[in-house]
């Protein structure tokens, strides 16, 4: 059997390479698809504790992380669709109306 | 069955918030439908706690609501207490009060503020039911002071009474401006100081006995006896003072009259009914005390059978129909005093319930006539007092109904044999001859004669307002046109009529079956030997009256509207006493009222405006204040304190902002770029920790 | 423990490793999504493998379909697969952006180097992982939350549906002038 460690270093390993997308790129799509990245390392943690443990319950976090994930890309998009109707850009870099 | 006790307060608070939350949304049909209910409720869960009393041994059953005040020895809890005293009371609250409700259904119809109307009502019941159920003089002070309450609300309910736009509504006393507000506060203000003295007895009760439930004091009372004859002799005038005030007895009866201004249902059913025989239910359920308190037991027979007395007489020289049966509340009231007083609690209870038979009836059937007689002055538009009895007369005719009942109320009052008010009357003057002639008691004697001319002229001034009212020609177009009222109100008056034919058997001689209900709660609730001397005496009294006003009234009837009263060639002078109602209201206006007044000017202006205000306040306190003030907010606060704080401000506006701003760029990847390097420096702050 | 399993896991985590780099930097958006459903379908696999076989369907449909369906459509929509300007802003961001998730990747090896070794895994027990067993605990320890979920979904279908409705500008002429 693989050891869970081994699962721990690739979910790290996903989970770097997310959230280096979400800093890195500007295409608000992409970044979207980082955070997925981001979301799908921490499931691979859960089912690999899961099983390490034989426990079902990281299993079942798995199915909840899914449907936030879920929720998140429906009214994320939503946003971003809104969002390039007003600018036409999806752009996360042309959105700094924030600035102080 | 026990359990259902705390619906009987449930209902109607139910029918108060349902109305007061939908009843804007809601016709008049079915905010009328929700208050009847909500009375009608009650009075069922009433009749099912009698039934379970009646089952159970008629052990007192205590109902705990909850706790409510708990301070060391103080233990004040939300109880309801049923016994046959308590679910006497409140089954007539809620079985007359379910009448009234229907009747108010008809009458109030049309009027702007129909739902507040059955608010009032309903609340009303609920704290008349608190006030009877209470297990603690302290709820009983709740219901108390509830009662009082709506009756201030209820007496000032037409507030705009005068005006033009209330001038044309149905029943509505065409009185001048805020004429009703003032009667709603008078009531309020003299009940008051019957309340005042019922507190002073409750920290009396508190201070001495430690508890304020009805059980404790008793025991307590039992167990001293003769001892604390002192204590209760004090206790009980301070509980007469209440007496007076909430059951209109002398010297604070002069609110009741005023307390007209109310619409009549509210007249019928707080001001004759329940509310102002709160006085006797109290004076009852103190009984224990009373009983230790011989000299307060012949003070409140004295005070109750001179106000019988002296209401009676007032009623004779009255010609607003509704004021005439308030100094008979009064009257009648002062029977209930005077026998409880004289020991005879259960004649008085026994003559509180035919009493609110036969009153509520005439209240109401005076209500009717009002209606009749309105209908008639808005048909031809005549401007008359629909209240005078100097403009009705032969309305025997166009009101046949009414006629019948108030007939058989009046007979009732009188004390016609075989009526309620018979019995009932008679049991009370029994005990007055047995206190007096029996037992030799000095006072024993002045009550009955006193209360025997008090019967007396009851009988007259009921035959006069009788042959006033519905004999003779009609003296104005408005009688002339009078109708009858609507079945909505008139199947009450009959109900109640039915009853104050029939209250005589609650408690006949040889039977005595409010005697042995009422004999469960206390050993003193004992009904009086019947006494054949007496009734004959009442009988011939209720005769006589009855004959006098024939011979005064009937054989020369009054013609015109302003024809002077047949009575007042006889009595000369004394008439216009009677009519100037003692001349009592003047006579606490100057002693009480004017001085209180001029009083409260003199302080007001002299003292408080001259001298506080112009002088002392002005002079020193505002211009000391006025010069420290300067002194603060010049040197000290402009010069010294903003200069330190604006240099401090501007210190952080160059340091910071300018510098902080820079933070802020508004690039979302920046700010994630944030996260990610607090995740790595607290990650790394515990891995070098660990290490 | 023979090497079979371990070079299987090996090969499907190189793969997992290179499409996740190989979504975060291509520049088109189009080739992003694909890389990632590749990646989604080889954590699928592994999922398989780690015991998991309902959620491994579950992340093949839900995430390898319905949600990068999802965003292909968006991106074909917008028409985003390609920035059109150059990066011009934050361009230092993204040497220190490398350096910070490196030094993240090297605590995390740290605290992996330092950790003990963990316990032998358990061999799996019966009826791991199968839906029933799952469903079983979802609607009995998890009920609560499993509920609470449907509620977040309504929530997030409701925004998605305000945020993307067209606000509809309908410019009646008053009755008077339509008559004419």
């Amino acid at each position: 059997m693989i050891p869970v460690n081994y699962y721990l270093a690739l979910s790290a390993v996903l989970f770097g390479i997310g959230a280096l997308g979400v800093l890195v790129r500007r295409n608000a799509l992409v970044i979207f698809m980082s955070i997925e990245l981001m979301l799908n390392a921490a499931n691979v943690a859960f089912v690999a504790f899961s099983r390490q443990f034989g426990e079902l319950d990281g299993q079942i976090m798995v199915l909840f992380v899914l449907t936030v994930a879920a929720a998140e890309v429906a009214v994320g998009l939503a946003m971003i669709v809104a969002i390039f109707r007003t600018r036409a850009s999806i752009n996360v870099d042309e959105l700094n109306l924030l600035r102080g | 069955m026990f359990e259902l006790a705390p619906l009987v307060l449930a209902f109607p608070i139910a029918g108060v918030l349902l109305n007061l939350l939908f009843g804007r949304y809601l016709n008049e049909r079915w905010i009328s439908i929700i208050g009847v209910a909500a009375v009608g409720g009650a009075f069922g869960v009433a009749v099912l706690q009698a039934l379970a009393l009646a089952g159970s041994g008629y052990h007192a059953h205590l109902a705990l609501l909850a706790n409510w005040i708990e301070v060391g020895q103080l233990q004040a809890p939300w109880q309801l207490r049923v016994d046959t005293l308590s679910v006497t009371m409140m089954l007539l609250v809620t079985g007359v009060g379910m009448l009234i409700h229907i009747y108010a259904s008809g009458y109030m119809h049309g009027d702007a503020r129909f739902a507040r109307f059955f608010i009032y009502l309903n609340l009303f019941i609920t704290a008349m039911l608190v006030l009877v159920g209470g297990d603690n003089y302290l709820m009983l002070f709740v219901g108390w002071e509830g009662v009082g309450l709506c009756s201030f609300l209820l007496i000032g309910f037409w507030y705009d009474a005068g005006e033009p736009s209330a001038s044309a509504r149905v029943g509505g006393e065409p009185q001048a401006g805020a004429g009703n507000a003032r009667a709603g506060r008078k009531a309020f203000v003299v009940n008051r100081i019957g309340d005042f003295g019922l507190l002073l007895a409750m920290f009396m009760i508190f201070w001495r006995v430690g508890s304020l439930q009805f059980d404790a004091v008793a025991d307590y009372f039992s167990v001293q006896g003769a001892a604390a004859g002192g204590l209760a002799t004090v206790i009980t005038l301070l509980l007469l003072v209440g007496v007076c005030g909430k059951s209109a007895q002398i010297p604070l009866f002069v609110w009741l009259p005023d307390a007209m201004a109310g619409p009549t249902p509210v007249s019928a059913l707080i001001h004759a009914a329940t509310m102002v025989t709160a006085g006797i239910y109290l004076v009852a359920r103190s009984a224990v005390m009373f009983e230790l308190a011989p000299v307060s037991q012949m003070v409140v027979a004295l005070v109750g059978a001179t106000t019988a007395f002296m209401a009676g007489t007032i009623a004779l020289a009255q010609y607003d129909i509704k004021r005439v049966l308030a100094y008979s509340t009064i009257s009648q009231l002062g029977f209930m005093v005077a026998a409880v007083g004289l020991g005879g609690y259960v004649a008085g209870m026994f003559h509180l319930l035919t009493h609110a038979f036969f009153k509520a009836l005439l209240f109401l059937s005076a209500g009717s006539v009002i209606h009749g007689v309105e209908h008639g002055a808005h048909a031809t538009h005549a401007h008359v007092d629909v209240q005078d009895m100097r403009v009705m007369g032969g309305l025997r005719s166009k009101m046949p109904v009414t006629f019948w009942v108030y007939l058989i109320g009046a007979l009732a009052l009188a004390g016609v044999f075989p009526l309620a008010g018979f019995w009932s009357k008679d049991e009370i003057l029994a005990d007055a001859w047995h206190v007096g002639m029996v037992e030799g008691h000095w006072h024993g004697v002045l009550v009955y004669v006193l209360l025997a001319l008090a019967a007396l002229s009851t009988a007259l001034y009921m035959t006069r307002q009788i042959i006033l009212v519905f004999f003779g020609a009609p003296r104005s177009e408005a009688a002339a046109h009078a109708h009858e009222s609507a079945p909505l109100m008139t199947a009450p008056l009959v109900v109640l009529a039915l009853l104050s034919v029939l209250g005589g058997l609650l408690n006949l001689p040889g039977w005595h079956a409010l005697g042995t209900w009422l004999e469960h709660t206390h050993e003193f609730f004992q009904t009086g030997a019947f006494n054949a001397l007496v009734a004959g005496i009442s009988t011939l009294v209720a005769l006589a009256g009855i004959g006098l006003g024939y011979r005064v009234y009937f054989l020369a009837p009054r013609t015109t509207a302003d024809a002077a009263d047949a009575l007042q060639p006889a009595l000369g002078p004394m008439f216009g006493f009677l009519r100037g109602k003692w001349f009592v209201d003047e006579l606490y206006d100057a002693v009480i009222v004017r001085p209180f007044e001029r009083g409260a000017r003199s302080l007001a202006f002299a003292l408080d405006w001259n001298f506080w205000h112009d002088g002392f306040h002005n002079s020193v306190l505002a211009a000391g204040f006025r010069m420290l003030a300067a002194f603060l907010s010049g040197p000290v606060d402009k010069t010294v304190i903003d200069r330190l704080f604006d240099a401090l401000a501007g210190a952080v506006r160059v340091v910071g902002s300018r510098n902080l701003q820079r933070l802020q760029t508004g690039y979302v990847r920046n700010y994630a770029l944030g996260v990610v390097l607090g995740v790595v420096a607290v990650m790394g702050y515990f891995v070098s920790r660990s290490i | 423990m023979t090497a079979a399993p371990l070079i299987i896991f090996a090969v499907l985590a190189a793969v997992a490793v290179a499409s996740g780099l190989a979504m975060m930097l291509s520049q088109n958006a189009v080739y992003s999504a694909l890389f990632l459903v590749i990646n989604f379908t080889v954590v699928a696999v592994l999922f398989l493998i780690l015991g998991a076989p309902f959620i491994a369907m579950l992340q093949i449909t839900v995430y390898a379909g319905a949600i990068m369906v999802l965003f292909i459509f968006v991106i074909m929509l917008l028409g985003g697969e390609r920035l059109p300007a150059p990066q011009q802003r934050l361009r230092w961001q993204q040497p220190l952006a490398v350096v910070l998730v490196l030094a993240l990747l090297a605590l995390a090896g740290y605290v992996f180097a330092q950790g003990a070794a963990p316990a032998a895994v358990l061999a799996e027990p019966q009826d791991y992982g199968s839906p029933a067993a799952l469903g079983l605990l979802l609607f009995t320890k998890y009920l609560f939350p499993f509920e609470f979920t449907s509620l977040l979904l309504l929530v997030a279908m409701i925004g998605v549906v305000v945020l993307t409705a067209v606000e509809e500008r309908r410019r009646r002429l008053p009755r008077a002038s339509r008559r004419t």
